[in-house]
């Protein structure tokens, strides 16, 4: 019996809270108002569980030891109910269901409260990546890393391009579907799912997609860096200024049969210059790199990718040789996805784009200027 | 209300004056073209078993793949696939149709009646079950299974993100089970209330018979749900329409409402006959008439009802607003009270009784302990708030398998346990029995509790992997090494059936001392089932001496002209592959092509109609 209590408290302390270890994807360890909230209704209906639990498991174990068969034993005495009881049985649960539900149904209310003011970012579920998108700072882009500042109201306004997604950062709080907008002949219906939270502590918090998308649904993760308000304007402003041309347009001008002029500034490693070449000439349809060329808007947005933790939608820790991984064979690390390979000779999934042909060395050339952005 | 009976005896088996001197036909064509509702029952029970070893199997290679973070024992898409199917499978080709396995076997003996309202649409219903489950799994030979989850979420479902055929066969196959469902249920409705014995009230209905008439209106009204969703899908994926399809207008979050509107009742079809087979297991071994009889039948068939009003708790991250969402929290929280009711009447019942513990009680105890823990997580997610949290995630994969398998299979077991000797007239292998009892327990709890963790540290459901960060691999080993603790445990009880139908230990006509008729005819019943029909005089026939004798002077005796009954006919089959073909036609996206079908079951339909059910008996 000392046992099972012992065992009972244990089950108890892991299923309230992040007991031993590192759990960065915890739903009990929360980091945000949104999340306490949930956090502290869970653990109340978690107790009268365990006390419903308790009592209907020791009733029962009772029962089974003391009206167990005996050989010599008399006939039981045939009872076919009692009203009392009955009712008791009913109006007690009865209580206790309303004693879950009046919290839950102000939880309800206040968690889907909208703030005041708060910085809305919206948020774009694509198959398998996410969009962030800044419309009050400018309408900048960035993606799969979003970055919101410490203990501030952040309203993510949540949609998706495809099909149904589910934007889930359990240490900030609970999940919300970002489902595609629908056509109406008057224009779009702009209903979106909200998510309002406060993050209380800087840090940065996982994620991962949690409505069943596709091939690669598995493999479809966020980060959000929680930073001081310094921090993040400072980034949101790199971001904006992204990565201009710190080269000559001596080029553009030679081909135009202009006289050469020297450089403006100082000559940049030629391997970036080279880089950056590839990437207009294969990545700028989809990809965009603020400062280099935002034309493509259909795939994530590069910008100062060198600064994220992670690429691939939190798959695969950000450096040079797993982007020269990514790049090569986006299929084999991320099954379904759309960015085509380099020689991929394909047929699995619908890549409508042919494969670039680009040699070991340009990949990791490009892979290398990829990570130098920061 | 708290009549006590005063002394009642402990029934003690009865004696055995079994006659077998009734004729049976014997023979594979005997068993294809039967309209015997019992043989009916046994092909159900052995073609679900079948595939509960199909979706066993798709489990155990899903707990493969994730004993490991970051695994590639196969590739994602293989692994959805196979969740799909694990899910598909389980819940339409194993759970449902081995409720009516039972339906089949049990209810026409416990109600006094010689068969089904309609025996051969009962044959139907098999067929296109099992014709629909092959159709469905042939999608494996062509390496398109379905892919997008149990649930089908659209817009996933669509032609543009699903362009092969997987989703093809998920929605042609769901459809043609619908329809055997539907027939399954409208028979079950009609043979309860007309045919059952003189005296047999619906008062003194046994509560599996009650249960089976609860399930069986369930089963007319929400079918029906999922058939429409399934056509409209139907006609986005063949014909070019757009309900579901957003960028043309078309709403996903409509296919949510219209699937959970079918999908939450679906989960009291499948544990209500759980229920009723408990409830009348555990009076059996307890040697006690169940507690509180009409509150365990009024909370069935208030379960029933409200399990129409909770449909939205599955849809709280979808975004429907606090309104909405607390109505949902409300009527989801209420039907917890009748189901917290049934088990406090259950164990009420064992209150003061005689517990006899071999196989089948076991199970009924192990249903009623585990089943909690299930109801109690879903009082979790019951609260929106913490749904955001748990929802899609590994703890509602706890959650509703500590109900699906701590629920209903476990009540199943029970009741295989409990009716083989009047199936069989052979006792199943008690010791195997244990066996396969306490490795069910440990390796389900192993398997499961786990997934309560890996779900709270954040492992979402319909993942193919996880990535070693996250530092769920110690639960997601535990629920390997469970599963296959649990794989085990299946196999003992298949060889424990194998052995037991061949050579098991003889029993009579009512070895447990049971109070309903199904026990007052011999083991295994004549094809007639009853002589002549019994007369019930209260809700415990068997149990009072005086009524005992006399429906025993009426079902004990040989008749000299054995009753005259169905004619036994290969036409459902023709129709069942008829209405198969119809819908796996609309494969082509040709819109007559499954015209063909169409007239192939017409013809079926015809030929059937004009053949006499009874001409061959009547010509000698």
């Amino acid at each position: 019996m000392r046992f099972a209590r012992s065992l009972l408290g244990w089950i108890s302390l892991g299923l309230l809270t992040a007991c031993a270890g590192e759990y960065p994807q915890s739903s009990v360890n929360p980091a945000s108002d949104f999340a306490e909230t949930i956090h502290v209704l869970y653990g109340q209906i978690f107790w009268w569980s365990v006390g419903i639990l308790a009592v209907t498991w020791a009733v029962l174990v009772y029962i089974l030891v003391k009206y167990r068969e005996r050989p010599d034993g008399p006939p039981p005495q045939q009872f076919h109910g009692h009203m009392g009881m009955e009712i008791a049985w009913t109006i007690v649960p009865a209580l206790i269901v309303v004693a879950i539900a009046i919290p839950t149904i102000q939880a309800v209310f206040s968690t889907q409260e909208v703030p005041e003011e708060s910085l809305v970012v919206e948020v774009i579920g694509h198959q398998y990546w996410w969009e962030y998108r800044y419309p009050e700072n400018g309408g900048v882009i960035t993606a799969n890393e979003l970055h919101v500042p410490v203990g501030e109201p952040v309203s993510l306004r949540l949609h998706s391009d495809d099909v149904i997604h589910s934007f889930w950062i359990p240490q900030l709080g609970g999940k919300r579907d970002a489902s595609p907008l629908r056509m109406r002949p008057e224009g779009q219906d702009l209903k979106y799912n909200w998510i309002h939270f406060t993050a209380r502590e800087p840090g940065v918090y996982w994620g991962q997609c949690a409505e069943f998308c596709g091939e690669s649904h598995s493999l479809m993760g966020m980060r959000v860096v929680v930073e001081s308000r310094e921090d993040f304007e400072a980034w949101l402003s790199d971001l904006t200024t992204g990565h201009p041309e710190e080269v000559t347009q001596s080029q553009a001008l030679t081909a135009e049969g202009g006289v050469p002029t020297p450089p403006v500034t100082t000559v940049e490693d030629p391997q970036a210059q080279e880089a950056r070449q590839l990437f207009l000439a294969n990545c700028s349809a989809c990809h965009a790199i603020n400062g280099v060329s935002e034309a493509g808007q259909i795939a994530p947005n590069l910008t100062l990718l060198g600064r994220r933790t992670t690429i691939a939608a939190g798959m695969m820790e950000n450096n040079v040789e797993n982007l020269v991984e990514w790049i090569s064979d986006p299929q084999s690390v991320k099954p379904g996805a759309l960015m085509p390979g380099v020689d991929y000779q394909g047929g699995r999934a619908p890549v409508i784009w042919p494969a670039f042909n680009l040699t070991p060395d340009q990949v990791r050339t490009l892979a290398t200027y990829l990570y130098s952005l920061r | 209300m708290s009549v006590t009976t005063p002394a009642a005896p402990a029934p003690a088996p009865a004696p055995d004056v079994v006659p077998d001197a009734h004729h049976e036909e014997t023979g594979i064509w005997s068993w294809i073209t039967t309209v015997d509702h019992k043989r009916i029952g046994i092909m159900y029970f052995i073609t679900s078993l079948l595939f509960l070893g199909v979706g066993g199997v798709e489990a155990l290679l899903i707990r493969i793949q994730l004993f490991r973070p970051e695994n590639d024992f196969m590739t994602p898409e293989l692994y959805n696939q196979l969740f799909t199917m694990h899910g598909t499978t389980m819940i339409f080709l194993v759970a449902m149709p081995m409720a009516v396995a039972f339906f089949n076997y049990v209810v026409p003996l416990q109600i006094g009646a010689r068969d089904v309202a309609f025996p051969r649409l009962n044959a139907l219903s098999y067929w296109i079950y099992l014709f629909g489950g092959l159709y469905m799994n042939s999608s494996w030979f062509v390496g398109a299974a379905p892919n997008t989850s149990w649930v089908g979420y659209a817009n996933l479902t669509s032609t543009q993100y699903s362009p092969g055929l997987n989703v093809d066969f998920w929605v042609l196959g769901l459809s043609i089970l619908g329809v055997s469902s539907i027939m399954g249920g409208v028979n079950f409705i009609t043979t309860i209330i007309n045919l059952r014995a003189p005296g047999m009230k619906l008062m003194r209905m046994p509560l599996f018979t009650w249960m089976t008439f609860v399930t069986s209106f369930l089963l007319v009204t929400a079918l029906p749900v999922i058939a429409v969703a399934l056509i409209l899908l139907a006609f986005d994926r063949f014909y070019a329409t757009n309900f579901f399809v957003a960028s043309a207008g078309g709403d996903p979050v409509l296919w949510q409402h219209l699937f959970w509107i079918f999908g939450h009742p679906e989960v009291y079809i499948l544990v209500l006959p759980a229920f009723g087979v408990i409830s009348d297991v555990i009076p059996t071994f307890s040697r006690k008439p169940l507690f509180g009889y009409p509150v365990v039948v009024y909370a069935g068939v208030l379960i029933g009802f409200i399990g129409w009003g909770v449909w939205s708790h599955h849809m709280f991250t979808s975004g429907l607003g606090p309104i909405a969402d607390s109505f949902f929290v409300a009527s989801t929280m209420i039907i917890a009270i009748p189901t917290g009711v049934k088990i406090f009447n259950w164990m009420a019942t064992m209150w003061g009784g005689s517990l006899r513990f071999n196989t089948a009680m076991m199970f009924s105890v192990g249903l009623v302990g585990l089943f909690t823990v299930g109801g109690l997580s879903g009082i979790m997610h019951a609260s929106a708030p913490v749904d955001l949290q748990q929802h899609d995630s590994y703890f509602v994969v706890a959650h509703f398998h500590y109900v699906i398998v701590g629920g209903i299979l476990l009540g199943m077991f029970s009741g295989v346990y409990y009716w083989f000797p009047k199936v069989t007239g052979r006792f199943m292998n008690e010791k195997l029995g244990q066996w396969h009892f306490w490795t069910t327990m440990v390796g389900f709890n192993l398997t499961f509790f786990p997934m309560h963790f890996s779900g709270m540290y954040g492992q979402p459901r319909r993942t193919w992997t996880y990535q070693a960060g996250m530092n769920v691999e110690l639960f997601n080993q535990l629920s390997t090494i469970g599963g296959f603790i649990l794989g085990v445990s299946t196999l003992i009880f298949l060889w424990n059936l194998w052995v037991s139908a061949r050579s098991g230990e003889k029993a009579g006509s009512n070895p447990w001392g049971a109070l309903s008729l199904e026990w007052s005819i011999p083991s295994p019943p004549p094809h007639y089932n009853f002589p002549a029909l019994p007369e019930v005089r209260s809700r415990e026939p068997l149990w009072n001496e005086a009524e005992r004798k006399a429906i025993e002077a009426v079902t004990h005796t040989v008749p000299d002209v054995e009753p005259e009954m169905p004619n036994s006919s290969f036409w459902p089959i023709v129709v069942a592959a008829g209405v198969t073909l119809t819908w796996a036609l609309v494969m082509t996206g040709i819109w007559w092509v499954p015209l063909l079908g169409l007239a192939f079951t017409a013809f079926g339909v015809y030929s059937w109609a004009f053949e006499d059910p009874f001409a061959k008996k009547a010509s000698h």
